[in-house]
């Protein structure tokens, strides 16, 4: 039932690092996690890791696995084979503080840049009444962990660190649409999306849904429709015409 | 060298309650900062599932505050200190109301109001939620209103210190920050300890590696003191299988939803365990107790919605029995109970994590569950109306704090308490900091800190702190479990001093170094163990979430006292004190009388 799988993990910090081999028994039913704790409890005392739930809730636990972008606390030993090599590096696209663990920075000063949510008055018997369907598609997006994972993926940061300034990563575009499509919101981000958050960049490749541990449909249900809303606002001469000629109200 | 900062308040902990607290110090115009172990927004808070109790009547309309405290207070089994009981079940509907202006969108009714769903304990179905993820909904709305306002948040960063000024008065928290391991400290007069539970000192938990009782600890230490310790509360459904996973929560809302626990003869046990005090509001036909998740007016409730002690003892006796399943728990079924797509859309998060985690596919097989430790109602001792502990300058609310719950808290009480208590905290910590002189923490106080949070470094033999951890849990989870006798605690308290007296060392250096960590956090853990295995000594009766073996009924006389833990007079460990329950006015306590 137990074995001993032969674990490799990048050690070090900003100044360098590279990987290191490591024995460690694995028991049944175990996720990289607990092989990642065993190690730390018996061979390296100082190996950093970040986690929190060890139930996928919390999106602590991300790094790459055999170059494959998850969470630890997710991938089970059993998805490999006992003599294959299992390499766990921390995830690419953020500057690493100490082994697997990221300055992640980055997605929380993205957060922060985003007009907040604004909503409308509530109605007269002081409750907002909504509709279980209307709620539905924000929530969906509000099922993210911010695990950070579809920012790590997505190629229009990963490979081009210059692009960071200007691009707010699939997580925050989803944001966007998640407050786009809020039924209580009232501001419009649009052009925020276009201009700030660098909508336009994403090319709609799909790989932030791809390793999407929550199965969020970040590009169809999110940046897709929120690209056509932007286009709509900026090109569609009615839209125009209705955002700068005051219409007469009904 | 420390970094020294200046605030009004400092909040302790970004969970449900140290976030509630901090938007409502900002809004009082203070100058806030929050700091916490982990990023922003991975909180224990992020990890609750079925709901927040708040007695709005979207669906029941019978519904209202004072059911919801007769209910809470029964759940405790009395020993819930009463204000604090009758407060939260006043505000929990507005707290929760004021959580839509701020972006939380909740599931619905057909009117399109807030959904609320049963949970055991509640006489009407209470739990505000989305799906089964309502605790991410709280603290990303939490999260996002706070950045929004601009609260300086310090992630990654531990308080291993408060700080006293010769008044006895806080003046602030002392820490280090554990991405380079440095030294900071906070100057302040006022700080709000909201540093969840305890967990961590079990093997066998839903607890995340927070939990190691820092705020216990820390308030111990500045001479505040702690009530209810000996109770712990053992949620019966964790996952058993595989290993690595035991411990792992598995929301109430499945049998709120439908879900019988099984025996390996496949009866419902649950049946032959409904105790008397609840005999009178518990369905005693499977018939019944069916019929009631679409008429609660006109059937009593199903006895796997019993307060969650009574389920958990009745688990451990199954088991016990050789009634048991293969893992060593017991069958919870809710895939013959409901269709697979109402099982996906009401549990998503339950339906993957079996599948992710165990390989089972919850809407075609039955989960196999056992009891797991899961809350601590015992805290902080505090003033019902501000949250103040003994210390002046010192709050605390959410989990850290005690009284609220008294033995035993009900399914989805404990986030609706973060946002009552943490707003209260708030205010009275705002208003506290206004009437205080500017907080200053002298050098030598600085240096003392330092130098303690050092020491493993310089120890070159000591041991292994996963060692003397593993050791801990193993002890706690053994012999100061669900049911307790006097040998067995005292042999877990021998344990904790033996454990005291061991010099622990590290390797590495101070960046991000969780054995380092793990060392600092240690003292925490035992410190509020030996309050968890001494007041569980004393306390010679059963009641909610403490079980002694000799003594299985509740007693009168104990049910009319508190225990109260403080450190003892060379600082070496802890003394109890007995202390009288507060007394009820008249026309609350009529509500029990009255026939709901
Ligand atoms: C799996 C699970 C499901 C649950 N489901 C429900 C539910 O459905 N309904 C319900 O009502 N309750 C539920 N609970 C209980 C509830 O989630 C917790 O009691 C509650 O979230 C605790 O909130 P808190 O704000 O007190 O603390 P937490 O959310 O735990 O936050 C504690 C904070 O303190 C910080 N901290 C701790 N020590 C230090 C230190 N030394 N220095 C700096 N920062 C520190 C931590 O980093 C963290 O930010 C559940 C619990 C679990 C484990
Ligand atoms: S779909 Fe867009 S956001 Fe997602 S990975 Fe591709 S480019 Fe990036
Ligand atoms: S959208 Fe998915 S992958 Fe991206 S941060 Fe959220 S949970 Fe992670
Ligand atoms: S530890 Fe929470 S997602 Fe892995």
């Amino acid at each position: 039932m137990s074995y001993e799988a032969k674990l490799r993990v990048w050690r070090g910090d900003a100044d360098g690092g590279d990987l290191q081999d490591y024995t460690v028994t694995v028991n049944e039913g175990e996720v990289v996690l607990d092989v990642i704790h065993r190690l730390q409890a018996t061979q390296a005392g100082d190996l950093a890791v970040r986690w929190n739930c060890k139930a996928g809730k919390c999106g602590s636990c991300s790094a790459e696995i055999n170059g494959r972008p998850r969470l630890m606390c997710l991938t089970r030993m059993g998805d490999f084979q006992e003599d294959q090599v299992v390499t766990i590096t921390p995830m690419r696209t953020f500057p690493v503080i100490r082994d697997l663990v990221t300055d992640v920075s980055f997605n929380y000063e993205k957060a922060a840049a985003i007009p907040p949510f604004t909503p409308k008055p509530r109605e007269k018997d002081g409750t907002y009444r909504m509709q279980q369907i209307d709620v539905e598609r924000s929530q969906e997006f509000r099922k993210c962990i911010e695990c950070f994972l579809c920012q790590d993926t997505c190629h229009v940061i990963r490979d081009h660190e210059d692009n960071m300034p200007a691009f707010s990563g699939p997580r925050f575009l989803m944001r966007i649409a998640e407050l786009d499509m809020h039924p209580l919101d009232t501001v419009d981000r649009k052009e925020f999306a276009q201009e700030q958050a660098g909508l336009g960049m994403c090319n709609i490749t799909k790989c932030c849904t791809e390793v999407c541990p929550e199965g969020i449909h970040i590009t169809d249900n999110a940046l897709i429709p929120l690209k056509e809303r932007v286009v709509d606002k900026k090109y569609d001469p009615l839209t125009w015409l209705g955002n700068t000629i005051r219409r007469r109200t009904p | 060298m420390t970094d020294l900062h200046n605030y009004d308040v400092v909040v302790v902990g970004a969970g449900g309650a140290g976030l509630r607290a901090a938007i409502e110090a900002h809004d009082q115009g203070a100058r806030v900062a929050v700091v916490c172990k982990s990023l922003l927004g991975k909180a224990h808070t992020v990890m609750a599932e079925g709901g927040i109790a708040a007695a709005m009547g979207n669906l029941y309309p019978e519904d209202n505050w004072r059911v919801h405290f007769r209910d809470t207070m029964r759940g405790g089994k009395m020993l819930n200190h009463w204000r604090m009981a009758q407060l939260h079940a006043q505000e929990a509907p507005d707290r929760v109301r004021e959580l839509e202006d701020w972006g939380a969108l909740f599931d619905r009714t057909k009117d399109g109001l807030i959904s609320q769903r049963d949970f055991g304990g509640h006489r009407f179905a209470r739990l505000a939620h989305v799906g089964d993820r309502t605790g991410l909904e709280l603290i990303r709305t939490l999260q996002q209103r706070a950045v929004a306002l601009g609260i300086d948040v310090y992630m990654e960063h531990t308080i291993t210190r408060l700080l006293t000024g010769p008044d006895g008065a806080i003046s602030g928290a002392f820490g280090y920050r554990r991405v380079d391991g440095e030294f900071v400290a906070w100057q302040a007069p006022s700080v709000i300890l909201a540093t969840g539970g305890i967990g961590k000192s079990y093997v066998v938990t839903s607890n995340s590696w927070e939990y190691t009782g820092d705020g216990h600890s820390l308030a111990l230490q500045a001479g505040a003191s702690l009530v209810n310790m000996e109770f712990v509360q053992f949620h019966p459904t964790g996952m058993v299988w595989p290993i690595s996973v035991k411990g792992i929560l598995i929301t109430e809302s499945v049998r709120g939803e439908g879900g019988v626990l099984k025996n390996s003869e496949g009866r419902r046990f649950m049946f032959d365990y409904i105790p008397e005090f609840f005999r009178a509001e518990t369905a005693d036909t499977e018939e019944e107790a069916d019929r009631w998740y679409d008429d609660h007016a006109n059937n009593r409730r199903p006895p796997e919605l019993l307060p969650r002690d009574e389920v958990a003892r009745a688990i451990n006796a199954e088991v016990k029995a050789g009634r048991g399943s293969p893992h060593g728990g017991v069958f919870l079924d809710i895939a013959s109970r409901r269709s697979a797509e109402d099982i996906k859309r009401r549990l998503p998060s339950m339906y993957h994590q079996f599948k992710e985690l165990a390989e089972v596919d919850i809407t075609v097989e039955a989960m196999e569950v056992g009891p797991t430790c899961h809350y601590v109602m015992g805290g902080v001792e505090v003033d019902p109306e501000s949250q103040a502990a003994l210390v002046p300058g010192l709050f605390a609310a959410g989990e850290v704090s005690g009284g609220m719950h008294g033995s035993n808290r009900l399914g989805g009480n404990s986030l609706s308490d973060l946002l009552v208590f943490g707003k209260r905290a708030g205010t009275a910590a705002a208003t506290h900091a206004k009437a205080s002189m500017a907080a200053s923490i002298t050098q030598e106080a600085l240096a003392d800190a330092e130098q303690a949070a050092l020491r493993p470094f310089e120890e070159k033999s000591g041991d292994n702190p996963y060692a003397v951890w593993h050791a801990l849990q193993a002890a706690m989870n053994e012999l100061v479990g669900i049911i307790r006798n006097a040998d067995e605690v005292e042999r877990a308290l021998a344990t904790i001093e033996e454990l005291k007296a061991k010099k622990l060392s590290v390797t590495g250096g101070r960046a991000y170094n969780p054995g380092w960590h793990l060392a600092l956090d240690l003292p925490n853990m035992l410190r509020v163990s030996e309050c968890i295995a001494k007041a569980a000594l004393e306390r010679q009766e059963s009641r909610g979430g403490h079980t002694r073996d000799e003594f299985p009924k509740p007693d009168a006389e104990w049910g009319k006292l508190n225990l109260i833990c403080t450190l003892n007079d060379d600082r070496s460990g802890i003394a109890l004190t007995r202390k009288p329950l507060p007394v009820m006015p008249p026309e609350l306590a009529e509500i029990f009388e009255e026939t709901l």
